[in-house]
């Protein structure tokens, strides 16, 4: 009965109507679940008395007939970036590792408004820098796919918001809440072979999100099918009168039809050219042009189009990002809140001595670069010209390549990462930075403009490890990706990680409830 | 193209179910088959940044955070390095984009108290504190530069 969790949103939502199971009966699966796969360190904290108070206020809601939506009693899980009252918030950081917030993340209140039910707060790299939830002082969290009990080594699943994936990703729960800066829900959507949206700015208010770049920063959606990605974003878009940055245009829920019912005959698709760099792998690479191939020869109109300031994006990210962390971690200086060292002769003594025990190399390498940006003393050392102000610059080229694509075509595709997922192993042999810039190729683009993209798994390399690929739209055109995205994902049929694992499919609890 | 591989792609089906859709049986790529060469290599690096010892004392009085050891140094200047690449992009006459949501104008709200009286929540999670107020050690010292910085481990 357990099996449930591993179905999707719609059908445990009908079954929790039907009476089948309550509420607190699936919670306490997932719960039981998440014990059982400690192993991946997905989770930073189970919340197990939260969850189990939010599932039995569930169960009595649907015992009297008055379920508050379609993800009342489903359980979910939350990246330790995102406030939640009275539970403790650690950014995966010794600087806020005795952190408990006084007020809720909006994504999560409405989550919670919705009924949904948090089973934990899940591991990301420290302050979401990074692209494989390796730098998290929890420990790193490892790969479903190709675990090796007997092993070290294992495969990484991709970050920042890898706890929040593989929480999926493994059965543990129907949906998770990740951020994405410059393609951390993404990244780890692809290596662990869920779906990971990140939205256009602004649709999903940034109130409680930790920030890291405030012009980038996103919540981001993980789930394993592309309708409870919909029930998610349904839940949680729209304006939040409380972030300054959160569009007023009123949000209309999508309904998305089956899909069986999607056309995408007269499509325009476009696969940027510059995409295909240097570290793209033959396998990425077959992916991509074997679904090129197939939306063609479904009707779609599918051309090459080029976004020629690609190959700079990632520069100008890196820049920018820098920079505004150099900012956004200012706040962290032992007073208010969070980690304070042991010094009492001067502010900044304490500041520095709090700053350097609370963050890891990665963090303070970033302050140290972004600051170095900011310089703007003399003749000689004019980098706030040379290097912020060009970077800003250079981003509005790119805002532009992707404005002149959208008058060509409608949708692109690309890939998401360049490869399937590393070994721990090789992924550490190069610095935290340089991953960085081979990782977020295809996904920072997308952040830099603004615009909404999906990562959909496609199928398996050889290793046996998730391949996926990305469709990118312009602003507020979520409906639309989504309707793409579940077309494809209908032909594929990728088999996932608890699919393979058991073979309950969801037709049997179709059964299951009408039998009932 | 390899013969064998044809054969693989017109067979190959990405599903079992009776819902699968074949690949076309064409042979067009839709994805250019080689990597479009990069812009970067093209161009003549600049001569590499080499961090000063006054540079370092700055950086750290500004940063407030201790990573100015030889391996801080060296990841520094790396990221300089990186970041050299974007003095490639001609920005002649662009405008520097601040926000995504330039075109949209701020939502102003009316000049109402709606919530606070929370002082012990703002409180709460502060290591020290005294009667009601945050405590810090005494400021305008400013933080002395280290010996040697450059030529520290870690």
């Amino acid at each position: 009965m357990d099996k449930i969790l591993l179905t999707d949103i719609k059908t445990v939502s009908r079954c929790l109507n039907g009476g089948v199971l309550t509420s607190s009966d699936l919670t306490n699966f997932s719960l039981n679940r998440a014990l059982k796969t400690l192993k991946y360190n997905a989770f930073i904290n189970i919340t197990h008395d939260e969850a189990q108070k939010h599932a039995e206020l569930s169960s009595k809601r649907y015992s009297k007939k008055k379920s508050l939506s379609d993800l009342d009693g489903i359980p979910i899980a939350i990246k330790d970036n995102f406030c939640t009252r009275g539970i403790k918030t650690t950014c995966a950081s010794k600087i806020l590792n005795n952190f408990v917030p006084t007020y809720n993340a909006t994504v999560y209140q409405r989550l919670l408004d919705a009924g949904a039910v948090l089973i934990g707060k899940t591991n990301l790299d420290q302050f979401a820098m990074g692209s494989g939830t390796i730098d998290s002082i929890y420990g790193p969290t490892k790969n479903v796919w190709n675990f090796d009990n007997n092993s070290e080594d294992f495969y990484i699943a991709g970050g920042s918001s890898g706890g929040s994936a593989v929480a999926v990703a493994s059965g543990v729960c129907l949906g998770a809440i990740g951020s994405d800066t410059g393609g951390s829900t993404r990244n780890p959507a692809s290596y662990t072979g869920v779906i990971g949206l990140k939205p256009t700015y602004g649709l999903i208010s940034r109130l409680g999100l930790i920030p890291l770049v405030n012009s980038m920063d996103v919540p981001g959606l993980l789930a394993r099918t592309v309708d409870d990605i919909v029930s998610i974003l349904n839940a949680v878009a729209g304006f939040d009168p409380k972030d300054s940055t959160s569009l007023t245009k009123p949000y209309r829920k999508i309904k998305l039809p089956p899909a069986n019912k999607i056309s995408i005959k007269g499509l325009k698709i476009g696969i940027p050219i510059e995409y295909h760099c240097q570290h793209l792998s033959k396998e990425i690479y077959d992916v991509w042009n074997e679904i090129a191939q197939l939306l063609a020869s479904n009707g779609a109109i599918v051309k090459q189009v080029s976004l020629p300031h690609t190959e700079y994006s990632i520069v100008c990210y890196s820049i920018l990002n820098q920079c505004e962390v150099a900012s956004n971690m200012a706040r962290y200086d032992g007073i208010e809140y969070g980690f304070r060292a042991d010094e009492d002769s001067s502010t900044e003594k304490l500041f520095a001595k709090t700053r350097s025990i609370g963050f890891n190399e990665v963090v303070r390498n970033r302050i140290l670069t972004g600051n170095y940006f900011f310089i703007n003393q003399s003749q000689l050392k004019k980098n706030y010209e040379k290097y912020f102000a060009k970077a800003l610059k250079v981003r509005r080229l790119i805002l532009n390549d992707f404005d002149n694509v959208w008058n060509d075509v409608q949708v692109l595709l690309t890939p998401t990462t360049l490869s399937d997922a590393p070994l721990y192993s090789d992924f550490v042999k190069k610095t935290n930075r340089d991953q960085c810039a081979i990782q977020d190729y295809c996904t920072q683009p997308a952040n830099m403009a603004g615009v909404p993209a999906v990562s959909i798994p496609i199928t398996h390399s050889k290793k046996g490890l998730p391949l996926s690929l990305q469709l990118i739209g312009r602003n507020l055109s979520e409906p639309m990706l989504l309707a793409l995205a579940k077309y494809i994902e209908n032909i594929v049929q990728f088999p996932h990680f608890v699919t393979k694992q058991d073979n309950k499919s969801n037709e049997e609890y179709q059964l299951l409830f009408l039998t009932k | 193209m390899n013969y064998l591989r044809h054969v693989n792609l017109l067979s190959r089906r990405f599903c079992t179910s009776k819902r699968c859709i074949k690949i076309s049986q064409t042979d067009v790529k839709h994805v250019p088959q080689k990597a479009v060469a990069s812009k970067i290599e093209l161009h003549k690096p600049p001569p590499k940044t080499e961090i000063d010892a006054d540079t370092i004392a700055l950086l750290e009085r500004l940063s407030l955070v201790d990573c100015a050891n030889k391996e801080g140094i060296r990841i520094l200047e790396a990221s300089i390095e990186f970041a050299d690449y974007i003095l490639q992009v001609d920005t002649d006459d662009i405008e520097s984009l601040f926000t995504v949501l330039e075109d949209i104008p701020l939502q102003v709200r009316e000049d109402k108290v709606t919530e606070g009286d929370c002082r012990e929540d703002i409180l709460k999670n502060a290591v020290v504190t005294e009667e009601e107020y945050f405590v810090a050690p005494p400021g305008n010292i400013p933080l002395e530069a280290r010996e040697n910085p450059l030529h520290e481990e870690k």
